[in-house]
């Protein structure tokens, strides 16, 4: 009948409308689901400039450093090499001043360090040249300036004695793409991240519309009306999948735009500027599908359950597997075949993996969303039976 | 269709449902038996336009058969016709001819009375413009149009309580079935749900419902079952139950009876 076809269409879309305002008119919820893409972003980006500023150290500060006897040869050096030389008078007791923090570094050259130096041979078996290079690691600025400062005389004392050289001219050497590290740290990472983030969205939302409702008694109110089983059973979940997708998308968001700065696009040479279209659009089908799947399971388990408290029970053990399944990615080291495509979930893990590494077929994404899909239709099933069973909703 | 006043339009025939008890359960219910029958070979007919009553102490079975005519749960044996439809073969349809109230089913707390009618109106397949002047018109006379636009957690328990019977009667159906219509009301809302109910009888609508308070009965009911123990003690008219007893007297008598022909 055509109109029964209509109504079916529209209480679908009814029931729909009214999960999506539960979940979208409620300040609360909304936060609950954009927070974690927010919190992801700012931690992201925090943990990203305070990695990479510890890396490159705070070029602004100059240190105070009191040389004595530094000869001028040295002296070139060091500016050459960017150790700002801050004149400062001799301070009395130069140990003490760096043992007190006054003084980042007191270097003693020999007298005539020039004419030592050149006069020494290693063969002659006397002792070298020394100097000496007080500092304190209780300091930061000090270990600094004391890590730069042996460096440069390190490398001075080798450019004396040069002989040959590696890398010097001004070329690439580290012959990686940017393709190739991002790709990899993307596929190593992404995998767990996206999956974990997806899994809280949906728990964020499912357990509340089928056990809370069945738990408030505000589910046997539908179950009163001419609506059908199936009809409700398709509209949770399509309205589910729709809320957790926007928090799973704001999550998304929060660690695409917020990863260059974790990792430090400039050191390295992560750029997540090498995915177009078809990664985007693959990623969204797999996550799509991927959130009808968990979102069908969940909904099937808090169906079972009495309460959202007992549902987020017995969805933990499920967490699990999610998890590990999702960790797998990490240690795979390349994308398995095809058949691996067909177990749900674990498709998924490889195919956000792969995508990231730009390194799946399209016959693979095709496999995990129509497996899903399938999947999906499943529990679709499982669902409405489980709306019908009197047993399920009317336990006393 | 016959629509004519005191022609049967709901039959209930050889109902019977059996629940198996889980452990805990037969503790409360201080039996051995894996299974209790709630209701046993029911059978009752409501004439349209009649307040039917069921009556019965607690654990009769009352709740029971009016959850089986409503289609929330299957009966084991028997059939219920509701206006022509099995509750066994088409139950959805049978949810479309009638109103179902009772204090299991809430309203979602978030949601405001005005949107909660639309919702249903449009789960009922209403014509919106006919939903939208039946929102008038029951919100009205019920005095929820203060309130509409107030979330359903906010109300008072007497407000919830109208919102909860205007929404199971927003599709007018022509059968009304309430458990215990009053118990848990404070005496005003009880007051304004009698009312309710002759109001729909006036109207040609037929109301069933279900009670162990035998004032309510005698007040409301033109014909009335009495349950015991899951069976339909006897079922006929309030007069012709009663014949000249008050209906309690009466029931003690009839209770004493039946338990003691098992005992
Ligand atoms: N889901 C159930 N599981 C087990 N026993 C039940 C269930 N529902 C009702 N009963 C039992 O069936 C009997 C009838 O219950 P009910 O129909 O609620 O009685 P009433 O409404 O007349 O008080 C009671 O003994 C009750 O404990
Ligand atoms: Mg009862």
């Amino acid at each position: 009948m055509a109109n029964a076809d209509k109504t079916r269409k529209s209480n679908i879309w009814t029931i729909m409308r009214k999960e999506l305002k539960r979940f979208f008119g409620d300040r609360r919820m909304v936060m609950t689901m954009v927070l974690p893409g927010i919190l992801i972003f700012v931690l992201y980006s925090l943990m990203g400039s305070v990695m990479t500023e510890s890396f490159i150290g705070d070029a602004d500060t100059v240190s105070t450093i009191y040389a004595e006897n530094l000869p001028e040869s040295v002296a070139v050096v060091l500016r050459a090499g960017g150790l700002p030389l801050a004149p400062v008078e001799k301070p009395d007791d130069p140990n003490a001043a760096v043992q007190n923090q006054e003084l980042d570094l007191y270097a003693v050259f020999p007298e005539d360090f020039d004419a030592a130096v050149a006069a020494y041979t290693p063969a002659s078996g006397a002792p070298a040249p020394e100097v000496k290079l007080y500092y304190n690691t209780a300091s930061a600025s000090s270990s600094n300036a004391f890590g730069i400062m042996a460096g440069l005389l390190d490398s001075y004392e080798s450019a004396m004695a040069n002989k040959f050289d590696v890398n010097r001219t001004a070329d690439t050497y580290d012959l990686a793409t940017a393709e190739d590290t991002t790709g990899m740290l993307l596929s190593m990472l992404m995998p767990m991240l996206l999956i974990s983030l997806l899994f809280s969205g949906c728990m964020a939302v499912a357990p509340e519309s089928i056990a809370g409702e069945k738990e408030r008694g505000t589910l046997a109110t539908l179950l009163v009306t001419p609506l059908r089983r199936s009809e409700l059973a398709i509209g949770k979940i399509g309205a589910l999948s729709i809320v957790a997708m926007c928090s799973g998308l704001c999550s998304f968001l929060g660690v695409m735009l917020s990863l260059p700065k974790l990792m430090g696009s400039e050191v390295t040479g992560m750029d997540t500027g090498i995915y177009g279209v078809p990664e985007y659009v693959s990623l969204l089908v797999v996550i799509l599908s991927t959130i009808l799947v968990i979102v069908s399971l969940i909904s099937v388990l808090s169906a079972l359950a009495n309460s959202v408290k007992e549902a987020s029970g017995m969805v933990a053990p499920l967490m699990v597997v999610v998890m590990l399944l999702s960790l797998t990615s990490s240690f795979l080291p390349e994308l398995p075949g095809n058949v691996a495509f067909l177990i749900p979930l674990y498709n998924s893990v490889c195919c956000i993996s792969g995508i990231f590494a730009l390194d799946v077929a399209p016959v693979q994404i095709l496999l995990t969303a129509v497996v899903n899909l399938v999947l999906t239709g499943v529990l679709v099933f499982v669902l409405t039976r489980m709306f019908n069973s009197e047993k399920i909703m009317f336990k006393k | 269709m016959e629509t004519q006043t005191g022609s049967p339009i709901l039959t209930a025939s050889g109902l019977k449902k059996t629940f198996t008890l889980s452990r805990k359960q037969r503790a409360l219910e201080k039996t051995d038996s894996p299974v209790k029958v709630a209701v046993d070979q029911l059978s009752f007919t409501a004439n349209r336009g009649e307040i039917f009553g069921l009556l019965g102490p607690n654990g009769a079975g009352k709740t029971t058969t009016l959850r089986m005519i409503a289609t929330l749960i299957r009966p084991d044996e028997g059939d219920v016709t509701v206006d022509g439809v099995s509750v066994v073969k088409d139950p959805s349809a049978v949810r479309g001819k009638i109103g179902f109230l009772t204090s299991e089913l809430k309203l979602e707390d978030f949601f405001t009375p005005d949107y909660l009618f639309d919702f249903f109106a449009d789960l009922h397949g209403m014509d919106p413009a006919a939903a939208l002047a039946r929102k008038k018109a029951l919100f009205a006379r019920f005095g929820i149009d203060r309130f509409a636009e107030v979330k359903v957690a906010n109300l008072s328990t007497g407000m919830k309580q109208k919102v909860s019977l205007v929404i199971s009667v927003a599709h007018e159906p022509d059968i009304i079935i309430f458990d215990e219509p009053t118990n848990g009301l404070d005496v005003l809302t009880a007051k304004v749900v009698t009312d309710y109910l002759e109001e729909l009888r006036a109207e040609g609508k037929t109301v069933i419902l279900s009670t162990h308070i035998f004032s309510l009965v005698e007040k409301l009911c033109d014909r009335v079952g009495i349950i015991i123990d899951g069976r339909m003690a006897v079922c006929d008219t309030l007069d012709a139950v009663r014949d000249g007893l008050s209906l309690e007297d009466w029931f003690f008598e009839l209770y004493r009876e039946t338990v003691g022909e098992e005992a």
